[in-house]
């Protein structure tokens, strides 16, 4: 399996020279490259601006045959994320039947961006954040707002 | 049928075989649809634009793989027709992963991301080992008959077979359509379940799912309580006198006459008034809401029993084999002269596996002139099947006998023959809608609701 190396370190090097939108990555541990530490700042415009998201994206050995897993580590009430402290997050690129081997971390994370942007209620998590989300949208926002007010501003 | 198609459309025959699977094997909708609109056919299907070159490995000047990011010289890469080229090891890698870990075969996509193109088995074999394409060739097998409805695996244990049967959904309520794999197994073809002759799948879903929930629970409720004459809610006595106060509705009575308690005037703990009107009432209406209880439990219990004896039935018989060899050496008969004993064992299999669901299927049949003859069928083959079963349980010593031997023999014929005999009457009337049930076969409501109120 270490011919995954280059292609992550490759990955990696793309990713902190050029960091997705609105990301900074890091690595917790240097010498572990398979768990990468992402701060994600709440894009403009949604109910999460302002607010400051920590991921974590780790790399099965077997990646890029494997999805890699990513989950929040900062509470968020989004339909498409559990409300708990696991954070996981629905995406159908990271379920194993879609997941390619020749797709990339930053199509990952951009895509989650996009899910805090526009949130996809027909697939959820939370079905009763999903169904506020279709059925109550200022009161979603507010909500969403409260939790970035609490978990997400930044101060720990 | 892949040449077929192949011929007609003149296309590789790998690509044929996409296609049929894409479109579930129904080689009349294939060619209509494809002729119609190409392009869009062959998109859906993974097949995409083709180009013409054959599949090959390449090593291509200045390549650099996709998935490992190894780019040295020389390296050898694989590409299908969409063009996503990755190298040799990686295209392996995820083929071998898809195929073994996901046992995916027919739907494999190129791993390029969004590319939903399929891979061919041509393809397959130029990059994979050879006992994993013999894996993927299996699964392939294994979808042709997953995909198409007319053939279904048979669920018996360590058999490999599929069963052919072209029988449609609509029609399961007038037929019921047993089938026997060449292993022995007899199974519906219908539902998967094991052979439920007379009763149609849909009133077995029912009954299986009716005694799952009830039976044990109504068992007890039927020794152990009673209804509130006032709210009908079930009641048990836990200890005290007669006077009842109904949880529910606050209705007070006295449990042995079931009548108010009002009326009882001065003789507590001690009923003796059963003439009165609104005991009567009360006694009449609680019978009412226990027939229908009292019904099922009836059916219940004869479908249980003959579940259990053949069981039974079974445990005695392998007691039995080992007798044969005894008997064998004993009384100096072959073989071939002890078979009559299997042949009993397996008619009381079946038999009481037909009378089982007779009584699943009684529970469900509304009465018309009809149900009486099916109730003699059924009372004849259930007599035949005791006594026989009667007789396979004598001890060895009387086995041996000539007599007993004959009488066997010719009443396990007679078991098969009424057997039989009561199967075809009620098909007939299956299939011809001479019966009427208390329940409609069409609707696939999961919840029949069951008339049974436990909780009171």
């Amino acid at each position: 399996m270490s011919s995954s190396q280059k292609r992550i370190s490759k990955e990696l090097q793309e990713c902190m020279t050029t960091p997705p939108t609105g990301m900074t990555i890091s690595l917790p541990s240097e010498s572990n490259l398979h768990t990468w530490a992402v701060k994600l700042i709440g894009p403009p415009g949604s109910p999460y601006a302002g607010g400051s998201f920590n991921l974590s994206v780790v790399l099965p050995p077997d990646y890029p045959f494997k999805a890699p897993l990513v989950t929040f580590a900062t509470r968020i009430y989004h339909p498409n994320v559990t409300n708990d402290s696991a954070g996981s997050i629905c995406l159908g690129m990271l379920k194993a039947e879609n997941w390619k081997p020749a797709s990339r971390v930053r199509a990952v994370l951009d895509a989650i961006r996009q899910l805090l942007i526009e949130p996809n209620p027909d697939d959820p998590l939370e079905a009763r954040i999903a169904d506020e989300f279709r059925g109550a949208p200022r009161e979603f926002e507010k909500n969403a707002r409260s939790y970035v007010a609490r978990y997400a501003s930044g101060k720990k | 049928m892949v040449d077929e198609v192949n011929m007609i459309l003149e296309m590789r025959k790998e690509d044929a075989a996409i296609l049929l699977r894409h479109f579930r094997w129904n080689k009349e909708r294939l060619i209509e649809d494809y002729m119609d609109n190409p392009p869009k056919v062959l998109e859906a299907a993974g097949l995409g634009p083709s180009s013409k070159s054959p599949a090959r490995l390449e090593a291509i000047p200045g390549f650099m793989c996709d998935i490992c990011c190894e780019d040295e010289e020389g390296l050898k890469s694989f590409a299908m027709k969409c063009g996503h080229r990755y190298c040799v090891d990686c295209y392996r890698q995820y083929l071998t992963q898809k195929i073994r870990e996901e046992g995916e075969a027919a739907r494999i996509q190129c791993p390029a991301e969004g590319c939903h193109r399929i891979i061919d088995a041509p393809s397959l074999d130029l990059l994979v080992t050879h006992d994993l394409a013999a894996r993927y060739q299996e699964l392939l097998n294994r979808t042709y008959v997953e995909d198409k409805d007319i053939l279904k695996w048979c669920p018996a244990p360590d058999c490999e077979n599929a069963v052919e049967c072209a029988i449609k959904k609509k029609d399961l309520d007038k037929v019921v359509p047993t089938v026997a794999c060449l292993c022995g197994n007899r199974f519906c073809f219908g539902c998967i379940l094991n052979d439920h002759q007379p009763a149609p799948c849909e009133l077995v879903k029912r009954w299986l799912k009716k005694c799952a929930d009830d039976s044990e629970t109504a068992n007890w409720i039927s020794a152990n309580t009673k209804e509130c004459p006032k709210c009908n809610s079930t009641i048990e006595k836990n200890g005290g006198c007669n006077h009842m106060t109904c949880r529910k509705c606050k209705h007070e009575f006295c449990w042995m006459c079931m009548g108010l308690w009002s009326e009882h005037g001065t003789s507590w703990y001690n009923c003796n008034r059963f003439e009165e009107k609104s005991g009567t009432d009360a006694r009449d209406a609680q019978a009412r809401s226990r027939v229908s209880l009292e019904r099922y439990l009836h059916y219940y219990n004869r479908y249980a029993n003959h579940e259990q004896s053949a069981r039974l039935d079974k445990d005695i018989y392998t007691k039995t084999e080992k007798k044969m060899v005894q008997l064998q050496t004993a009384s100096g008969m072959s073989w071939i002269e002890v078979q009559y004993l299997n042949s009993a064992s397996q008619a009381l299999q079946t038999c009481r596996q037909t009378l089982k669901w007779t009584y699943a299927f009684a529970f469900y049949l509304a009465r018309n002139n009809l149900t009486e003859i099916f109730e003699d069928n059924q009372k004849d083959l259930e007599l035949a099947v005791e006594a026989l079963s009667e007789m396979f349980e004598k001890p060895i010593a009387e086995l041996a006998d000539t007599k007993l031997k004959v009488d066997i023999m010719d009443k396990t014929a007679y078991c098969n023959r009424r057997r039989i005999i009561l199967l075809e009457d009620t098909a007939d009337n299956l299939a011809n809608g001479r019966w009427t049930f208390n329940v409609d076969l069409k609707s696939i409501t999961p919840n029949a609701s069951s008339g049974v109120n436990s909780r009171g």
